[in-house]
């Protein structure tokens, strides 16, 4: 695939979760979907630039802010929204909602909801590869509030140590829900504290899918050779609040409205000089898997409440009634 | 054969490691130092630094690397020092052990065992010495066992390793030297089933892990003046074998529960409720509780012994229950 061909896809993929996502929030509005709802938009670029440099056999641990990612993973628009309308057919059979996306076949393990509690189980995914000598990466996704957990640097050392193949992406988007980021750290250089753990580590324009997709190109290829984990921090931004409740006190509008110049699709577009026609024709393919993800969700299966306790335990274990 | 406690627990992990190649212990000092209670003494020199890995102090990451590497296809073994450091890692039994099968439709099974000591008596004080395995035994999606005899300590181990989903093992550290014969034939056991220790008619005491010497010795007392005493070892506290407690307590018309957790919200509590709401016209008096005092385990040994269930506190709770107190 050529340089420009690569764009048009990373620009299909980040046009996709945009639309999904406006989706989304207005199907929140109509109370279809429930619970908290974490939306990626503005955040496009990490996603798909990351990905861009994963295949199949590769491991991916994302956050609860993860419809991009699981989008950009190739779980289906269907059943990431499926899910989310709380359905058998939802990528985790309505168990996990927006924040709990899962996809074992993808190597998609969650949708985790606990800041800093993805980054243990990256290791040990990574560990299981490394034992059993395959070749893969395990993809961390978490943000930068996460930097102020125990497990982040727990498992970044631990990793660094083992020198085990993870690629920590931290993706820096200036707020830990409402609390900015010199508010938290006393060191706001996240890639000083990650190269402390003798590891490669270096900061990347998240709002730049094609700077995205090169260093995590470069990152993945430096960890397939053997040269331990690699840390980037994803420079990035949120265009919307932080969950659908939140009333956004803490941060400028003209702040918001600065950023949103760096809109990461805009920016391939204009760089890339993709045409109306190109445009149009990736809208209305996006449009049309938005609209069959929405049907597919409509027409979904309520569980059976008499389901409820399945799961708690493998339907294997001999644990009956708890 | 005579073994050990501590020899039956290593020579049940030595089974594992040779059996299944997925198999692999980690934590902190289980290598060189040869694990902080010798349990994993030697295991270094035969199975090598890749399959009995030492961790640093980050109790919250390599547990959660053992829940990953479950994930990724292993069997890990993760052994933490004591019950009161598995707090550092709570977030991970909690939040994604006990909780990632469920959270992802059924997809993401978690193969792991977690092994570590619990329980007083050796004047550790406060911060090594508490009985939690009450507390983890309210988590649905995990599963609890207490080996507190060397059949078990030899055998549930393998079992656990094949059970589809995470185990949490509790080893009472007053065990560790227990000396006793062991067929040399013994293996795996199961890990569902209550196990009378010693047949009565008279009163059922239920317990489990660390006390079971407790309520035995109990028993002979008791039998001295002519009260029969059953002894259940509850071996698995969740699930809890509800039918073998209430067969007994059927049979027996009385109950003593002797736990070494905190009476106040506790196992005991649990299983009192379950014979009230299931064997209530059964009893012929009031459900007694034998429970660790309820103060952070003090250091000084005859505060300890005061805090921690004795002979004379489960013999005196029994003859409350038959009206010989």
């Amino acid at each position: 695939m050529n340089e420009r061909a690569r764009d048009l896809q990373l620009l299909h993929d980040m046009v996709l979760i945009r639309r999904f996502e406006e989706k989304c929030a207005e199907l929140y509005s109509a109370t279809k979907i429930r619970g908290f709802l974490h939306l990626y938009i503005g955040e496009e670029a990490v996603a798909v630039g990351v990905m861009s440099a994963l295949g199949p056999d590769d491991n991916v641990v994302a956050t609860y802010r993860e419809h991009g990612h699981a989008l950009a993973r190739g779980l289906s628009p269907g059943s990431v929204m499926a899910e989310m309308y709380g359905m058998v057919e939802g990528c985790s059979r309505g168990r996990g909602g927006s924040m709990h996306l899962f996809d074992k076949a993808a190597r998609f393990y969650g949708g985790n909801a606990i800041v800093g509690g993805g980054l243990p189980l990256a290791v040990g995914l990574a560990l299981a590869d490394d034992l059993r000598g395959r070749q893969a990466v395990t993809c961390c996704f978490f943000g930068e509030g996460a930097v102020a957990e125990g497990e982040f640097h727990e498992s970044m050392n631990l990793a660094a140590l083992w020198r085990l193949p993870v690629l920590f992406c931290c993706e820096n988007n200036l707020y830990a829900m409402g609390t900015a980021l010199d508010r938290s750290e006393s060191e706001t250089d996240l890639t000083l504290k990650a190269a402390s753990y003798e590891m490669a580590a270096w900061p990347v324009d998240g709002m730049d899918a094609e700077a995205v997709a090169g260093a995590a190109q470069r990152a993945t290829e430096s960890i397939r050779g053997g040269g331990g984990p690699v840390f980037l921090e994803l420079r990035t931004y949120r265009f919307r609040a932080h969950s659908m409740y939140d009333p956004e006190l803490y941060r400028d509008k003209a702040e918001v409205e600065q950023w949103k110049r760096h809109d990461p699709i805009a920016t391939l577009v204009e760089r890339r000089s993709v045409t109306d026609d190109e445009l149009r024709s990736i809208e209305e393919d996006v449009a049309a898997a938005v609209d069959a993800a929405v049907a597919f969700a409509e027409a979904g299966t309520p569980e059976p409440v008499e389901e409820l306790t399945r799961f708690v335990y493998s339907d294997s274990s001999t644990v009956g009634r708890p | 054969m005579k073994t050990t406690y501590r020899e039956a627990i290593r020579a049940a992990m030595r089974e594992a490691l040779e059996r299944d190649e997925r198999v692999f212990l980690m934590g902190e000092d289980v290598g060189r130092y040869g694990g902080c209670f010798a349990v994993s003494k030697g295991l270094l020199d035969e199975f090598g630094p890749d399959r009995i890995r030492d961790t640093p102090l980050s109790e919250s990451a390599f547990v959660g690397a053992g829940i990953g590497a479950s994930l990724g296809g292993m069997r890990p073994i993760v052994e933490i020092m004591t019950v009161n450091f598995s707090l550092l890692a709570l977030d991970q039994i909690m939040n994604n052990a006990a909780t990632l099968l469920h959270m992802s439709g059924g997809q993401c099974s978690v193969p792991l065992v977690i092994r570590m000591t619990t329980g007083g008596g050796r004047q550790l004080a406060a911060q090594h010495s508490h009985s939690l395995e009450g507390w983890y035994a309210h988590i649905p999606g995990i599963r609890i066992i207490t080996p507190a005899t060397l059949d078990d300590a030899r055998g549930m181990l393998w079992t656990a390793l094949e059970d589809p989903d995470p185990v949490l093992m509790f080893e009472h550290g007053g065990l560790y030297n227990a000396e006793g014969e062991l067929a040399d034939d013994a293996g795996p056991v199961d890990i569902d089933r209550a196990a009378i220790r010693r047949a009565g008619a008279d009163v059922s005491i239920v317990t489990y892990g660390g006390t079971l010497r407790t309520c035995l010795a109990a028993a002979e007392v008791l039998a001295a003046d002519g009260v029969d005493a059953e002894v259940i070892d509850l071996r698995t506290l969740r699930p809890l074998d509800s039918t073998a407690i209430l067969d007994s307590v059927v049979r027996t018309h009385r109950a003593v529960i002797v736990d070494e957790g905190w009476r106040s919200g506790s196992l005991s509590a649990e299983i009192s409720a379950r014979i009230m709401e299931e064997a209530f016209y059964d009893l012929d008096a009031p459900v007694q509780r034998v429970c660790s005092a309820e103060v952070p385990m003090p250091y000084a040994k005859q505060l300890e012994e005061a805090a921690l269930p004795q002979v004379a506190d489960v013999v005196a709770a029994v003859r409350a229950t038959t009206g010989g107190g």
